[in-house]
């Protein structure tokens, strides 16, 4: 009795605490005043701090912005004028070809060669004015005795009148052809080149002198070309043949110089259309040797329509005098056709037959090939192909011989 | 006055030769021999836009963007970032890539999934020349990506300009691409 007494009196006087320590804690008005202006100068605090940030922030994105700008500046053709480096350009292509040829052992061949390892070197003087250059090594080894020949095919300045008028000076490839100025593995099919621009045209055929060339927004375009000419040989075993007029810029006699104009039509998509005469006074650069004049017209199309290509040229020299007349050599000529299918992008199949009537007895044939390429990428080619070789006159002493023949090759450009 | 004088000067019985110089002479010296010339980047926004180009947005280079670009192109796009234009469905994208030597700048406008427009802005080569007109770009118009990122239609390329047609392929690729990572592509990437 006495402890329930003793914990009631006890439950009695401590149950008010909570109320009296409540009431004891709670700030009054002036406490309250100092409170809210403690926390009304921390906010203001917090914003100038706030305001400090966001200034380092936009100071911050200006120097992020600048630094940005310096580095696309440095990487970019709108930045500031470009180094030496940056002016200059470097590229090249080559071949590498494997021939089996086979003609029943009168002229059978098996061998393999680099047929041609290129560099090209460019510099860009001003925006307008360039020089570019091509170095070839044909054959892996130049040299006494050698197979190989090393050429500087390209050298020269060009100049833009306008955007769509350019002249040039100096060693340039002529404007003739399909495969004379692009020639690069990876552009056409077959592992060696077609005979027909190479023993007619003759590609590759460059020579040294002045040119102009113009383009309208209609698809025409035309060149123009003074340049130094072909020195024909007249007597020898490669007499009248075209290909060894060739001069190639190398102490060339320049008795005679050549007139080339070119007409190209590319405004329809998918379609080239072009033709070339080239004329020389004396193809000999010899008077009186009976060799005269010389005049080549060459004319070409190409039409691309999704998958299928199709090519086809002809060119033929007609060429005046006595001599060239009696070795029936006085009328040159040559044509081809192939069309091609693409498939895929990686791999494309063509055929091609191709006639010609050249000087030599062995100049003159008609071919079928066969033959696919594979680019693993855009600018490597692997190529195989197969062809079949009818002369007209077999001569084996003149190495005028049927046969066939299963090549394969690598090529690259870059 | 080269080739007239040489022209003249060499004795010849053959006319043909000599008419046909005298043609291309006279092409070389017409009056269409003038040049429209190139549209600046900002005229090619103000016609894409119709006068009002909106402000330009970033789309940064990196990550998968940077990896997905390079695939696209064979390189590394030189910068940190890509400026666009957007507005509705629309983006318009000014981009460069090297031909054979030298960078090609072409303004491009996507429209949903597809190529609206192409316009070579600078073409500073003296080959592949037909890449500039409309005849070679209308063939762009419409394109739109395949599912592993290639056009979704062929190209009819140009022979002896294999570099530069190569070069506009890449960017409108390219330009398609980049669309679907801005906020105005219909079908955003995640």
């Amino acid at each position: 009795m006495k402890s329930f007494f003793m914990q009631a009196v006890l439950l009695a006087y401590l149950s008010p605490l909570p109320l009296l320590a409540a009431e004891k804690s709670a700030p009054g008005i002036e406490e309250l005043w100092k409170i809210i202006q403690q926390q009304q100068a921390e906010i203001e605090a917090l914003k100038r701090q706030q305001r400090d940030t966001s200034v380092q922030v936009e100071a911050t994105d200006a120097k992020a912005e600048a630094a940005v700008v310096a580095v696309e500046e440095s990487t970019t053709s709108n930045g500031t004028e470009p180094g030496w480096v940056n002016k200059m350009t470097i590229g090249g292509y080559g071949e590498l070809h494997y021939n089996n040829i086979n003609n029943d052992g009168v002229a059978d061949k098996n061998e393999i060669d680099f047929h041609r390892f290129v560099l090209f070197f460019g510099y860009e003087f001003t925006d307008k004015m360039r020089f570019y250059s091509e170095l070839e090594l044909e054959h892996a080894f130049a040299g006494d005795g050698k197979p190989g020949e090393v050429e500087l095919e390209q050298a020269y300045i060009e100049y833009d009148i306008r955007d769509n008028l350019q002249t040039r000076g100096g060693l340039f490839l002529m404007p003739v052809g399909i495969l004379n100025e692009t020639h690069e593995p990876n552009t056409f099919y077959g592992v060696e080149r077609n005979d027909v621009e190479n023993i007619i045209v003759p590609s590759t055929w460059w020579e040294a002198g002045g040119g102009l060339n113009g383009y309208y927004d209609n698809g025409i375009s035309w060149d123009l070309a003074l340049t130094s000419g072909l020195a024909i040989p007249t007597t020898g075993d490669n007499a009248f043949r075209v290909r060894s007029g060739r001069q190639k810029v190398a102490e060339a006699v320049a008795n005679d110089f050549a007139y080339t104009g070119r007409l190209k039509y590319t405004g329809i998509r998918g379609l080239e259309l072009a033709g070339t005469l080239n004329y020389q006074s004396d193809a000999s650069q010899v008077s009186g040797d009976g060799l005269d004049s010389g005049l080549l017209f060459e004319t070409h199309a190409i039409w691309q329509t999704g998958p299928f290509q199709l090519r086809a040229l002809y060119a033929g020299w007609d060429f005046d005098g006595a001599a060239v007349k009696a070795a029936d050599a006085d009328r040159q000529s040559g044509w081809y056709i192939e069309p091609s299918i693409r498939p895929w992008q990686q791999l494309g199949f063509y055929a091609r037959y191709e006639d010609l009537d050249g000087a030599r007895s062995r100049d003159r044939f008609s071919q079928w090939e066969v033959g696919a390429n594979y680019w693993p990428i855009e600018d490597v080619v692997l190529k195989a192909d197969f062809r079949d070789r009818s002369v007209d006159d077999v001569d084996p002493d003149a190495e005028s011989v049927d046969f066939t023949a299963f090549d394969l090759g690598i090529g690259y450009q870059f | 006055m080269l080739f007239c004088t040489a022209f003249f000067a060499t004795r010849t019985e053959n006319m043909l030769p000599r008419i046909l110089l005298l043609i291309l002479m006279l092409l070389a010296s017409s009056p269409l021999m003038a040049d429209a010339g190139y549209p600046s980047p900002e005229e090619f926004l103000g016609e894409s836009f119709a006068g009002a180009t909106p402000t330009p947005g970033v789309v940064w280079l990196q990550g998968d963007i940077q990896q997905v670009s390079s695939g696209i192109l064979g390189h590394a796009y030189p910068g940190l970032r890509l400026r666009y234009w957007g507005a509705g469905t629309r983006t318009a994208w000014i981009l460069e890539e090297v031909g054979k030597t030298k960078p090609i700048t072409v303004g491009l406008v996507v429209n949903g999934s597809e190529l609206e427009k192409i316009q070579v802005l600078a073409f500073r080569e003296s080959r592949g020349w037909e890449v500039r007109y409309p005849f070679f770009t209308d063939q762009f118009i419409g394109i739109g990506l395949a599912a592993d990122r290639q056009l979704n239609r062929s190209i009819d390329g140009i022979s002896g300009a294999t570099l530069s047609v190569r070069a506009l392929k890449k960017l409108a690729r390219l330009a398609l691409y980049l669309h679907t990572r801005t906020p105005y592509s219909d079908d955003p990437a995640p």
